[in-house]
C-alpha cells in the first residue's frame, strides 16, 4: 500500500472575499454512493452550504461530477430531513407519532433497552441490518461485534445476491477481495499515465458501470479508456447505450451466463488460445477445466443462451491469448443475482486467467486485502457466542467469507424464532422493505414487527423506518462530517480520499460519529473517545496521517502495482503466488469443494424458467429482469430531492415494441406485472433496447409524497418488484437468488386497478 | 477576435444530464428553466440488432458560456462538470480544428 499525492494541490480550506469558506471534499454517503470519493468543493457561508462544485484537483474525478452530487444541496435543507433523534411508542409503529427527544435520552433508552434484551435473551438475539455500499458499512461491523457485542449481522439480500457469488470465486480461486478494470487507476494521472496500457478489450458482463459506480468503479472511467482505444464486449440481456458503443454485443436470455462463460473457455482451449506459460506457472487444476468445459460447446450455449454460435467463437477468439493482447474484465452484480452465479464468476475468473490477463497491465487487476474491519471484528468474541450467527450451520461459507448472517435463514429464524428468537433489530442506513435488497419484503415486514426494540439511523422518513422503528437518530450526509473513502475499500487502485466536515445541519450524527459515541455510551474502555481520534488511528495504519490526508484531500493507492502474485504481494504469509490452499490460481477450487459445491464451474438451467418450471412458463412467459440503474438515484434513495425526481419521475417497465403491441401496451400505459409470488405496477416504456421475451423492471422505488403511514407507507407495494422474487431459491452453497431471471406476465392495468396515476410527472 | 462555442462530442456522451444541474446551480434557474438540456435520439432499430441511440446536451437561449466564471479565471459549469469530458469550450476556429481531427459523431454550438 502506498499513497501517492499530488505535488502542491489547492488547500483543504480557501477563504473568499466575502467569508465563504471552500472546502475541499470527497463524497460517499449519505445520500448514497458506494465508496467512490469523487471530488468537490463546497462553498459554506455563516455555516449554511452556498453552493457545490467538482474538484479540478481530484486526480480520478477532475472535477466531474453526477447529478446526485449535484443536487446535494437540495438533500442537505430538504424539508423532510431528520434532524434531531426522536421515539414513537411501539404501539404506535407504522403511526406518524414520532416525539423528538434529545440525544441524551436516545442514548440512555437504547442503552438500557438494549442491554435489557441482552439480560433477558442473549447477545445473539440482538441483529444488525445493513445495506449496500454506504458508508455504514465501513463502521457497521464493528458497532455490531464491538459495541453491541452481537455476532448477527444481517445483509438482508435473498442469496447475498450482491457480492456473495462473485466474493467466492474472488477469494477461493485468487485470495482476492476485488479484481477490477485496469483504468489506470494506480497512476497519479490515471488513463493519461504514459505508463498505462489500455486493454485491448474490456469484457463486460452484467454490469453497466456509468450510472452507480458499482463496487467503487468511478463508471466513467471506462468511457475515458475507451477513448483511448479499448473496445467493449458488452453481455446483457439488455443492449443498453453503452452497448450501443461497444464492438460486440451478447444479448443473451437472463440467468444463462455460466453456459456461455464456458463455451467461451471450451473455445479458447479447443483452439489453444491460452497462456501456457502462465498456466504452468500459476494455475491449478487447468486439465480438469479442460476436461469440464468439453460439453459446453458453442451450438449448445448458442441454443441455450438465445444467441449464435458464431457470436460466441468470435468473442472467445477476440479474447484469446497472442502474446501481444490483452483484455479487461468487467462483471457486474448480475453475476450475484443468479443462483448459478458463483459458477458464472469461477468461469469469468478462468477466463482471464488462462488467458493470461490477470495482474497484467491491460488485463485486470488483482486487488490486495480490504483496509477495514469485517472478518476480524468478532476476535475478541467467544467461540460459542461467535458461532450462533445465524445460518452458518446451513451454509457455511457466510462464516468463512462475510462474517454475517445467512439472509434467508434470517428470516427464517425471524419468523419461526428458530434456532432462537430474534428480539432487537438495528437498521444501519438501509431501507430493506422497498424494493432495493430483500425478496419477498411483506414477509420482512411482518416478522421484524415481532421484534420487542428497533433503532434506526436515517436521513429520512423511510418505509422501513415508519413501519419498525421505535427510535430513528438522525444521519449527517457525506459535507456534515469527517471520515475516509477508499476504492473497494482499499483493496484496489484508486484513492483514499477524506472526508472532510464543512457544516452542521441539526443534530445529525455521522456513522463513524455514531459508532464513537455508542461505543462509549456501552462501553467503559471503548478506546477512541472522538472522531478524530478513531480516524488518526484508522488512517495512520494505512501509511499516511489523518492530517496529511484530510489537509490534501485525495491519495492515489497504487497497491503495489502490477504482478503482485510474483512480487508475494498477495498472499498473507509473502510468499509469491495467490492466497489459496494451493498458491495458484485454482481452476479447481478446494475452497468450492470444502463448502460443498463442485470444485469446477458448471451450467445450471435458471431454477424459475421454461425448461425447469415448463409450468410457470406457461402462465409466465417473460422473464424479468431487475436492477437497471439510472443517475438521478441510488437504489432506494433520492426520490424526494426535486431536480433528481424530475429527471427519473417514475418506475418504467421496458417492453419490446413487438410484445407492446400483442398486448395493446403504450409507452407511459400503467402496466401490471405478475407472478405467483406477487404483483406490482410501473409505467411501461416501450423499447427495443431489450430482448422479446424479457422485461426490464425498475427498482429502488417508493413514493415519498405519499402517505407515510400503515398501511400505505409511502406506496411502497405498489411498485415493490421484489415481491415477485422468492424465498431461498439459491445455489448450492447459499449464494445467488433469481432477481434477475424471474418468470412474469405483464399486462395493461385497467382503469380501475391503477394507482399509479400521475406518476408519470412529478411536480413536487 | 474568433466568438467563442462549444464542441459536444456524441459519440461518447452518456446522457447523464449533470451539464442540466450544473447549469442551473451556477445560473440559480429554477427546474422549468434550462441554458442547456440534454435531448435524446433514439434508441431506433434502423437495421436488425443495431440501435441508434445519441444524447446531445443542446445549449439554450440562456447559455451565457459562464461569462461570470471565465471573467473570473474559471471555465464554463457544464464543461467542468460533464461526467464523460464530452464538452470542450474555446474559440470556434480552434473547435473546428478539433472537430475535424475528432472525425466524426461531433458538433460545434455558437449559444
Amino acid at each position: 500500500m502506498a499513497f501517492h499525492f499530488k505535488e502542491s494541490p489547492a488547500p483543504k480550506e480557501e477563504v473568499l472575499a466575502d467569508g465563504t469558506v471552500v472546502t475541499r471534499t470527497c463524497a460517499w454517503s449519505p445520500p448514497g454512493c458506494h465508496a467512490v470519493g469523487c471530488g468537490l468543493k463546497l462553498f459554506v457561508k455563516d455555516g449554511k452550504l452556498q453552493k457545490v462544485e467538482g474538484d479540478p484537483d481530484h486526480q480520478l474525478t477532475q472535477g466531474r461530477l453526477c447529478p446526485r452530487c449535484l443536487a446535494l444541496k437540495e438533500a442537505v435543507y430538504h424539508p423532510d430531513r431528520i434532524l434531531y433523534p426522536m421515539k414513537r411508542a411501539k404501539e404506535n409503529r407504522g403511526l406518524n407519532k414520532w416525539e423528538r427527544i434529545s440525544w441524551d435520552e436516545a442514548t440512555e433508552l437504547i442503552v438500557t433497552k438494549t442491554e435489557e434484551i441482552r439480560a433477558k435473551y442473549g447477545s445473539e438475539s440482538i441483529c444488525i441490518y445493513m445495506g449496500t455500499g454506504r458508508e455504514a458499512v465501513r463502521y457497521g461491523f464493528t458497532l455490531g461485534a464491538k459495541v453491541l457485542r452481537t455476532p448477527n449481522n444481517c445483509y438482508a439480500q435473498s442469496g447475498w445476491s450482491c457480492m456473495g457469488p462473485r466474493q467466492t470465486a474472488m477469494t477461493m480461486m485468487l485470495g482476492s477481495a476485488y479484481i477490477e478494470l485496469d483504468y489506470g487507476g494506480g497512476y497519479l494521472d490515471v488513463w493519461d499515465s504514459p505508463d498505462f496500457v489500455a486493454p485491448d478489450y474490456v469484457f463486460c458482463l452484467g454490469k453497466e458501470p456509468l450510472k452507480s459506480n458499482p463496487d467503487g468503479l468511478w463508471g466513467h472511467a471506462l468511457i475515458e479508456i475507451m477513448k483511448r482505444g479499448s473496445k467493449l464486449i458488452m453481455v446483457d440481456p439488455r443492449m443498453n447505450w453503452l452497448a450501443t458503443r461497444a464492438d460486440q454485443v451478447l444479448q443473451l436470455i437472463p440467468g444463462t451466463d455460466a453456459a456461455l462463460v464456458l463455451a467461451i473457455l471450451n473455445v479458447l482451449i479447443n483452439e489453444d488460445l491460452v497462456d501456457h506459460d502462465f498456466i504452468d506457472k500459476w494455475c491449478y487444476g487447468f486439465d480438469e477445466l479442460k476436461e469440464r468445459v468439453q460439453e459446453y460447446t458453442p451450438e449448445f450455449a448458442a441454443k441455450t443462451c438465445g444467441i449464435t454460435a458464431e457470436e460466441i467463437v468470435t468473442c472467445a477468439r477476440k479474447l484469446g491469448y497472442d502474446g501481444k493482447h490483452h483484455w479487461s474484465l468487467l462483471m457486474g452484480v448480475a453475476v450475484d443475482q443468479n443462483p448459478n452465479g458463483c459458477q458464472v464468476t469461477q468461469g469469468l475468473i478462468a477466463m482471464a486467467a488462462i488467458t493470461g490477463n490477470l495482474d497484467v497491465p491491460g488485463g485486470t487487476v488483482v486487488g490486495v486485502q480490504m483496509q477495514f474491519e469485517m472478518t476480524g471484528c468478532t476476535d475478541s468474541m467467544t467461540e460459542e457466542l461467535k458461532n450462533k450467527c445465524i445460518g452458518w450451520d446451513t451454509y457455511p461459507i457466510v462464516k468463512v467469507l462475510l462474517n454475517t448472517t445467512h439472509p434467508d435463514i434470517t428470516l427464517e429464524a425471524l419468523e419461526t424464532g428458530r434456532p432462537y428468537e430474534l428480539k432487537m433489530a438495528w437498521f444501519d442506513s438501509t431501507n430493506l422493505l422497498s424494493p432495493t435488497c430483500s425478496a419477498q419484503p411483506k414477509r420482512w415486514h411482518d416478522a421484524l414487527m415481532k421484534m420487542e426494540f428497533v433503532v434506526a439511523k436515517e436521513m429520512f422518513m423511510t418505509p422501513t423506518v415508519m413501519a419498525l422503528a421505535d427510535v430513528v437518530l438522525p444521519l449527517a450526509t457525506w459535507a456534515e462530517h469527517d471520515g475516509i473513502v477508499m476504492t473497494n475499500q482499499g483493496c484496489q487502485m484508486g484513492i483514499a480520499g477524506a472526508i472532510n466536515k464543512a457544516l452542521q445541519v441539526g443534530e445529525c450524527k455521522s456513522d463513524l460519529e455514531m459508532l464513537v459515541h455508542f461505543g462509549n455510551a456501552f462501553l467503559d474502555d471503548y478506546p477512541f473517545k472522538t472522531v478524530q481520534e478513531y480516524l488518526i488511528d484508522d488512517v495512520g495504519k494505512l501509511g499516511t496521517t489523518w492530517e496529511e490526508l484530510s489537509e490534501k484531500v485525495v491519495a492515489i493507492n497504487d497497491i503495489g502495482g502490477y504482478r503482485k502474485h510474483e512480487r508475494g504481494l498477495i498472499r498473507a504469509d509473502g510468499q509469491v503466488g495467490f492466497q489459496t490452499a494451493t498458491g495458484r490460481v485454482e481452476l479447481w477450487a478446494t475452497g468450492y469443494n470444502r463448502m460443498g459445491d463442485e470444485p469446477l464451474p458448471y451450467y445450471f438451467p435458471p431454477k424459475l424458467g421454461a425448461e425447469a418450471r415448463p409450468d410457470l412458463a406457461k402462465e409466465y412467459p417473460l422473464t424479468c429482469t431487475t436492477g437497471a440503474r439510472y443517475y438521478a438515484s441510488f437504489h432506494s434513495e433520492h426520490r424526494q430531492i426535486p431536480s433528481l425526481r424530475r429527471l427519473t419521475p417514475a418506475p418504467y417497465i421496458e417492453i419490446h415494441p413487438k410484445v407492446a403491441a400483442e398486448l395493446g401496451i403504450n409507452t407511459g400505459d400503467e402496466v401490471t406485472i405478475e407472478n405467483p409470488w406477487g404483483s406490482c405496477h410501473e409505467i411501461a416504456k416501450v423499447t427495443p433496447i431489450v430482448r422479446e421475451d424479457v422485461v426490464s423492471v425498475a427498482h429502488g422505488w417508493w413514493y415519498p409524497e405519499e402517505d407515510g403511514e400503515e398501511p400505505n407507507l409511502f406506496g411502497v407495494w405498489k411498485s415493490n418488484i421484489n415481491s415477485l422474487v422468492p424465498h431461498r431459491v439459491l445455489g448450492k452453497m447459499g449464494f445467488g437468488a433469481p432477481y434477475k431471471q424471474l418468470p412474469v406476465k405483464i399486462y395493461k392495468t385497467p382503469v380501475e386497478e391503477q394507482i399509479l396515476r400521475g406518476k408519470g410527472e412529478y411536480h413536487g | 477576435m474568433a466568438k467563442v462555442g462549444l464542441m459536444i462530442d456524441y459519440e461518447y456522451c452518456t446522457g447523464c444530464q449533470s451539464c442540466e444541474l450544473a447549469c442551473k446551480n451556477e445560473h440559480g434557474f429554477g427546474h422549468d428553466k434550462w441554458g442547456i438540456k440534454m435531448q435524446e435520439f433514439g434508441p431506433y432499430e434502423m437495421e436488425s440488432k443495431k440501435l441508434e441511440w445519441n444524447y446531445l446536451p443542446f445549449p439554450t437561449s440562456y447559455c451565457d458560456l459562464c461569462e461570470t466564471r471565465v471573467n473570473d479565471g474559471g471555465i464554463p459549469s457544464c464543461v467542468l462538470h460533464c461526467l464523460a469530458n464530452v464538452i470542450e469550450w474555446g474559440p470556434v476556429d480552434e473547435l473546428a480544428k478539433r472537430l475535424d481531427a475528432k472525425g466524426s459523431k461531433a458538433v460545434i454550438f455558437l449559444p
